[in-house]
């Protein structure tokens, strides 16, 4: 009856003085379903033992977003039912992860309930989604934006973050609370509004508080981190660092030593049009801050510090990528772009771009405290770090060089090289496993038949001695612009050290999009691997069968 | 369930006018490439039509999308108008590469960074290439994901029409 009551109430209203703003209110939203029908294939090791009972998997979500004015408000659902192979069993479950409402002006923005943000870099907060690899920390809990003249902007947050379907009670798990605030010099004053150099601050400032209940350590039951950052640029320069400092925090994370993290990132940039070089360059030690300390998982993480190496897209230069190593690692990265212009003799008519990348992660030095303490013992200070002094020991190296040509109106071509160094013991945690060294070359062909039908040929070769050994892929895939795609692909490991396991990896797909909606068909295999967005990485299992992929905006 | 399930009904109800209005960009305030705040209300093109597209340096296909843009633009710009804004989803694992790589590439529209994937969410991009077209007046009257080659006639087609070209 009450129920009756609000919706007549609310239906009442829209037919009333509030015209003028229904008029003028939207519903937006997405969805997605995820979804794959598994087989057994003894030939790539899975039998019915190995799908246990759960031939189906299926990730979906739906998120609607209404807003009137200055005011939104939404809601996110989801449901794992059963998660796909490869995510966390935790995933499991259905239920809304998020609802949230807020009001937006130029002056004050303020949410409650489940939001994403970032300081910075994020070396100190950073709260994110990402779908595919079941990933979100969001933060439940409230936010205020000020912005109270041009160029200031302050931010406020508190709450906690969220763990798979778990609720916050009792103290299960950490609250995060941070302050930050930004202050771009050239738009507060306004003679400097178009000088020639420009000057960007921040500062923010996060504090966690989680109960010690441990019985044998006196943990810090707040943590405080913080961070200072800029950005400077001048003409075709531009310069940007921020540095980051955690209190100690022993954690599971790193084996419960009570020293102090820190972490800096900066870098240096170059470009015109048709030219451009950046250097980045990286330090982290004991950095990793998440809102329990318990837990070593990919959860709740604070922070983010972000891999600067190249993210690949072809499939085979992406078999093996990093994860930032949070306890502590030394980066370095270059990249160059040139577009070797028009009409020159390389250049040919459309101009040829080329693309040049260095990355390379080492370990940070660590010496013993004192004479009698082991590095890392738990309970001690851990150990002590020179900042200036990189371990010889390698995590990471990748050097590649890609060239993408326009040759005339009917084909295109990209063509890549990739040298490869991965210590696959450190960064997939497999101990004893020697590192992989790997050639990686591809080239991607388009041929333009009509105005709207193409082929795109790719051609990928994998070799190295280690690991699984030399790999070669093939895909063809016909398009018919904008809406219909079909695919056949191979991922053959005919250099497995395992004769039994230099099996093909084929699939067959077909796709129709229409507008925001997109479905894709996939029949084949996929092999194991690592899939990483943003630092986390999920390994995927070797399956086999039938997937279905499923998504509309509006 | 039933508790939550109701209101949002009631407000679905509460909104049947509402529902069928064209869209506008919602109002997010994201980045320049220099680290300026840009908020997404200075997205417009004096009564012309605009494209925004969303991108990021480890989609392939996106590439090849503004690539087949600013291989037309100059000549889209002379006919029509258009305006092209292109949204960097790259977070801070590679929003340093983002302008050597726009400079490197020669491209002539302007790029916005959406480094914690703010407006992407706003906007409900669920995969990208995401490609919105706006009408003069900045409401959404047409959306596209993923890029085929060719795809960019369709879309120029559309564009011609918003602007009343021939």
């Amino acid at each position: 009856m009450r129920k009756l009551l609000i919706f007549v109430l609310l239906l009442g209203f829209s037919h009333s003085y509030a015209q003028d703003f229904i008029d003028k209110a939207q519903v937006n939203g997405s969805f997605q379903i995820d979804g794959q029908y598994y087989q057994p294939d003894n030939a790539i090791g899975i039998y019915d033992s190995t799908i246990d009972g759960r031939k189906m998997g299926v990730n979906g979500f739906g998120n609607i977003t209404y807003t009137l004015g200055k005011f939104s408000a939404g809601v996110r659902y989801e449901a794992f039912l059963t998660p796909l192979a490869g995510f966390d069993p935790l995933q499991e479950g259905n239920g809304f992860p998020n609802m949230w409402a807020s009001y937006q002006t130029d002056f004050i923005g303020v949410t409650v309930g489940n939001f994403y943000e970032q300081f910075g870099n994020g070396l100190v907060l950073r709260a994110y989604e990402e779908w595919t690899l079941g990933y979100d920390n969001s933060i439940n809990g409230m936010r205020i934006v000020l912005r109270p003249t041009p160029g200031i902007t302050l931010k406020g947050v508190y709450g906690t973050q969220r763990y798979y379907w778990q609720k916050f009670e009792n103290g299960n798990r950490g609250i995060v609370r941070g302050l930050d605030a930004e202050f771009d010099l050239n738009q507060s004053i306004k003679s400097l509004n178009d000088a020639p150099v420009r000057l960007i601050l921040g500062v923010s400032g996060v504090s966690k508080y989680q109960k010690d209940k441990d019985p044998l350590f006196n943990l810090p039951e707040n943590v405080s981190a913080l961070a200072g950052r800029m950005n400077l640029s001048a003409g075709k320069f531009n310069f940007a660092t921020e540095y980051a400092y955690k209190i100690n925090d022993p954690s599971a994370m790193n084996n419960f030593i009570y020293r102090e993290g820190q972490s800096i990132l900066s870098s240096l940039s170059y470009s015109q049009k048709g030219l451009g070089a950046v250097l980045q360059l990286k330090r982290v030690d004991n950095m990793s801050f998440k809102s329990d300390r318990g837990i070593d998982g990919n959860a709740l993480d604070i922070n983010f510090i972000p891999p600067i190496n190249r993210t690949h897209s072809y499939s085979l230069a992406a078999r093996y990528p990093y994860a930032t190593q949070p306890n502590g690692e030394m980066a370095m990265q270059f990249q160059l772009n040139y577009k070797i212009p028009k009409g020159s003799v390389l250049g040919g008519k459309y101009g040829t771009g080329i693309a040049l990348n260095f990355s390379q992660v080492n370990d940070i030095v660590r010496s013993q405290v004192n004479d009698s303490t082991l590095v890392n013992t738990q309970g001690t200070f851990g150990y002590n770090s020179d900042f200036f002094k990189v371990s010889d020991h390698i995590f990471f190296r990748d050097f590649n060089l890609e060239i993408d040509k326009k040759i005339n109106q009917k084909w295109k071509a990209v063509v890549q090289y990739m040298n490869l160094y991965y210590d696959i013991a450190t960064i997939e945690g497999h101990a004893g496993e020697e590192a992989v060294k790997a050639n990686i070359g591809l080239v991607d062909i388009t041929y333009k038949i009509t105005n709207r039908n193409s082929l795109r040929f790719e051609m990928q070769g994998l070799f190295t001695e280690q690991d699984d050994g030399d790999w070669a892929a093939a895909l063809l895939e016909y398009t018919i612009a904008p809406t219909w795609f079909f695919t056949i692909a191979d991922q053959y490991n005919y250099g497995n050290p395992d004769k039994d396991m230099q099996q093909h990896y084929y699939t067959v797909s077909v796709g129709y999009v229409k507008e925001a909606s997109r479905i894709a068909l996939t029949y084949g295999r996929q092999s194991e691997g690592v899939v990483c967005v943003g630092g986390v990485c999920r390994q995927v299992p070797a399956s086999s069968g039938l997937s279905i992929t499923l998504s509309t905006s509006f | 369930m039933k508790a939550v399930l109701f209101p949002l009904f009631s407000m679905l109800l509460f909104l049947n006018i509402g529902l069928f209005a064209q869209s506008d960009i919602p109002q997010v305030t994201i980045k320049t490439l220099d680290g300026k705040n840009f908020n997404t209300a200075e997205i417009t093109n004096s009564g012309k039509p605009v494209i925004l597209s969303f991108w990021a340096l480890w989609c392939k296909p996106c590439q090849k999308e503004l690539d087949a843009f600013n291989e037309n633009y100059a000549d889209w710009q002379e006919e029509t108008g258009v305006k092209i804004y292109a949204v960097s989803i790259d977070d801070s694992r590679s929003t340093a590469r983002v302008m050597p790589m726009v400079n490197g590439k020669s491209w002539e529209f302007e790029v916005l960074l959406d480094p914690n994937s703010d407006l992407k969410r706003a906007m409900n991009v669920n995969m990208i290439p995401h490609t919105f077209l706006l009408d003069g007046e900045g409401k959404i009257v047409s959306q596209h994901t993923s890029y085929f080659e060719g795809a960019e006639y369709e879309l120029y087609e559309k564009v011609k029409e918003i602007a009343g070209v021939k």
